[in-house]
């Protein structure tokens, strides 16, 4: 006896595939397997493709924009990090330089290679991790791996500039938080070969395999005027042929001194962006190589004049009044944790009282030190940028990060606007997939690189 | 086109309409008329030498507490736009108030205005007249009140939503 045949309605519910024209409706996620990122994209399905999609947000909501509005300015930088959490040194930075446009100061030569060199290492982070993940939702589990394990060598960097590997919360307006270790350029040589040895291996993987040709090529295609119109930006934008990028439309920090080229594409599909993302990973480590080469100013512990001190001895000399003599007592802390002294903090960053805070020399050797380090954190004095508005663009890993920033002349930022790279494409992603399967989702998903931090801010 | 030119020409084409122009900090600001924005933006993206083809951004801005604006109008829609082409920026405001907060819709002229007007009347409770569909984009629809707004307290707590348990 065979079994009774099972009907579709059954399996998709009522009126599907009866030709009564009503299409199935799924909603997928907001926490879904396939997807990285709290989304929730509500399908309309005829069979495998989709009639109409639309895509809802806000899950990873934080109100960045309004939490900013509560502290100082240097506060917002910890809600930067939380931005695109994959790339998080790019926001630190974006956001003080739209600070210091307001501000109406120009920091140091040194700070500049340094914010050029530890945002490029950022952008590679994260298009490791996009394309990574990409790779690793269409079955290509190595790729992912061997990606992850290049990230490692990037974020142990980042770790020994930052001390923290995800929220490093290294920007401060005005400057970096402390300079770069001693022997760093070594160690970003190292791992760059270690990367440049994973990207080739995933070129060999990827870029001529069939089955990851056949998910990507064709699919998720916008054309030129789409995405223009949809204000796409970043590697979207260059994968359909537009060589905007904004390291070279409006050069900051030191984008104008190094050499690097554009990579673009033509088709705007999901295999174009990902070959833009290969390529620019390439640019990036030559950006950065450059940077630290050209990076003015010798190792920032070198050898003092007179006896180096340990910070906890200096601190107790200052409390107990014994200051006399002290301000010239050179002081010796770990670059990244212990806070800054004197030579280093004037390497990296402005000299400004209004901004930056006095080195630990100063602050616990002088009166005028104290009160300086004091102006700057009690509550109602700090960074008073004066009454005004910026708009500050930077070359994000998704696309133009923007931060439009008004002030109303206190020590708070009246607003804080966060322009998210990646709102764009996800906004025209609904458009995207329309017409196509509901496989191809999935890829078109992992290129257009949603992260949640940025996106819900 | 240099801001100045652009701010310019701006004021020979539209005059009135143009409120006010400034270029601090070098961003080419222009403040327009709530009625000729569309027009304004239209002309800004088409005409020749201005061509600002992309829709950066679209936000807005409460002005409440800021000193010296307590009485004028409370919200400032503000747009950036910049040219591929000319590589050139450019910022366009439009005021409005409280009891009127409503700014023609952008959605015909820039696909991404929906969903950027969208989260401007999440944020701030500005309509978009015109608007196809303006659902709020970050916050669940149960929300009440519009928490950018500065008058929204930072520690006012709302129920959870969900599926009851």
């Amino acid at each position: 006896m065979s079994p009774e045949p099972v009907t579709r309605e059954f399996m998709l519910g009522e009126g599907s595939g009866t030709g009564s024209g009503q299409n199935l409706q799924v909603g997928v996620g907001p926490a879904h397997p396939a997807m990285h990122g709290i989304i929730r994209i509500v399908t309309e399905l005829d069979g495998e493709y989709i009639r109409k999609a639309d895509v809802e947000i806000g899950y990873l909501h934080r109100a960045f924009e309004k939490d900013c509005e509560v502290g100082g300015y240097n506060n917002a930088i910890p809600y930067t990090d939380r931005l695109n959490y994959v790339s998080p040194l790019i926001n630190n930075f974006a956001y003080a330089s739209a600070v210091e446009k307001l501000l109406g100061i120009e920091i140091t030569e040194r700070c500049k290679y340094i914010r050029t060199a530890m945002a490029e290492i950022s952008r590679i982070c994260d298009h490791l991790t996009c394309v990574g993940a990409t790779a690793m939702e269409l079955g290509a589990f190595t790729v992912f791996l061997y990606m992850i394990k290049a990230r490692e060598f990037l974020w142990e960097l980042v770790e020994d500039v930052t001390g923290a590997r995800l929220t490093i919360s290294y920007g401060r307006v005005g400057g970096v938080k402390a300079d770069l270790p001693d022997g760093f350029a070594t160690k970003v040589g190292a791992a760059f070969k270690q990367t440049r040895e994973v990207l080739d291996e995933v070129h060999r993987l990827l870029t001529g395999n069939r089955i990851f040709m056949d998910r990507m090529i064709g699919i998720g295609a916008l054309s030129r005027e789409e995405t223009i119109a949809w204000g796409i930006t970043g590697p979207l934008l260059r994968a359909v042929g537009v060589p905007y990028d904004v390291r070279r439309a409006h050069p900051h920090w030191a984008y104008d001194r190094v050499e690097f080229e554009i990579p673009t594409q033509k088709d705007g599909d999901n295999f174009a962006r990902y070959l833009v993302r290969m390529a620019e990973m390439e640019q990036s480590m030559r950006i950065a190589e450059q940077a630290l080469v050209a990076m003015p100013g010798g190792p920032v512990n070198v050898d003092f004049e007179g006896r180096p001190i340990d910070p906890a001895s200096y601190v107790d000399q200052g409390k107990q009044g014994k200051t006399e003599g002290l301000l010239l007592v050179p002081i010796r802390l770990s670059p990244n944790l212990q806070g800054q002294n004197r030579p280093a903090l004037e390497q990296v960053n402005v000299a400004d009282k209004r901004v930056v805070m006095p080195p630990k020399e100063t602050a616990y050797g002088s009166i005028e030190g104290l009160m300086n380090h004091f102006m700057l954190v009690m509550e109602g004095y700090g960074i008073r940028p004066p009454r005004g508005e910026a708009y500050f663009a930077s070359e994000g890993a998704n696309g133009e990060l923007g931060f439009y920033v008004i002030s109303d002349g206190t020590d708070r930022p009246y607003r804080v606007r966060c322009r998210p790279p990646c709102l764009m494409p996800v906004a025209a992603l609904a458009q995207m997939i329309q017409g196509e399967m509901i496989a191809d989702l999935v890829p078109t998903f992992g290129s257009v690189n949603m992260i949640g931090g940025e996106l819900d801010r | 086109m240099t801001g100045g030119e652009i701010l310019q020409r701006l004021s020979d084409r539209f005059g009135v309409a143009i409120v006010e122009t400034h270029q601090e900090l070098g961003d080419a600001t222009a403040v327009v008329e709530r009625g000729a924005i569309v027009d304004v933006l239209r002309f800004c993206r088409d005409a020749a030498l201005i061509g600002c083809d992309v829709l950066v951004d679209l936000t807005a801005a409460d002005y409440l507490k800021f000193p010296g604006r307590e009485d004028g109008p409370r919200f400032e829609v503000v747009y950036h736009l910049y040219s591929l082409a000319h590589n050139h920026r450019l910022r366009l405001k439009v005021r409005v108030d409280e009891d009127d907060a409503v700014v023609p819709t952008a959605v015909e002229l820039w696909p991404i205005a929906n969903w950027l007007e969208r989260e401007v009347w999440d944020m701030f409770g500005v309509r978009f007249a015109g608007h196809p569909d303006l659902r709020r984009l970050l916050m669940y629809e149960q929300f009440v009140g519009h928490p950018l707004r500065k008058d929204y307290p930072i520690n006012r707590r709302q129920p959870l939503i969900g599926p009851k348990a």
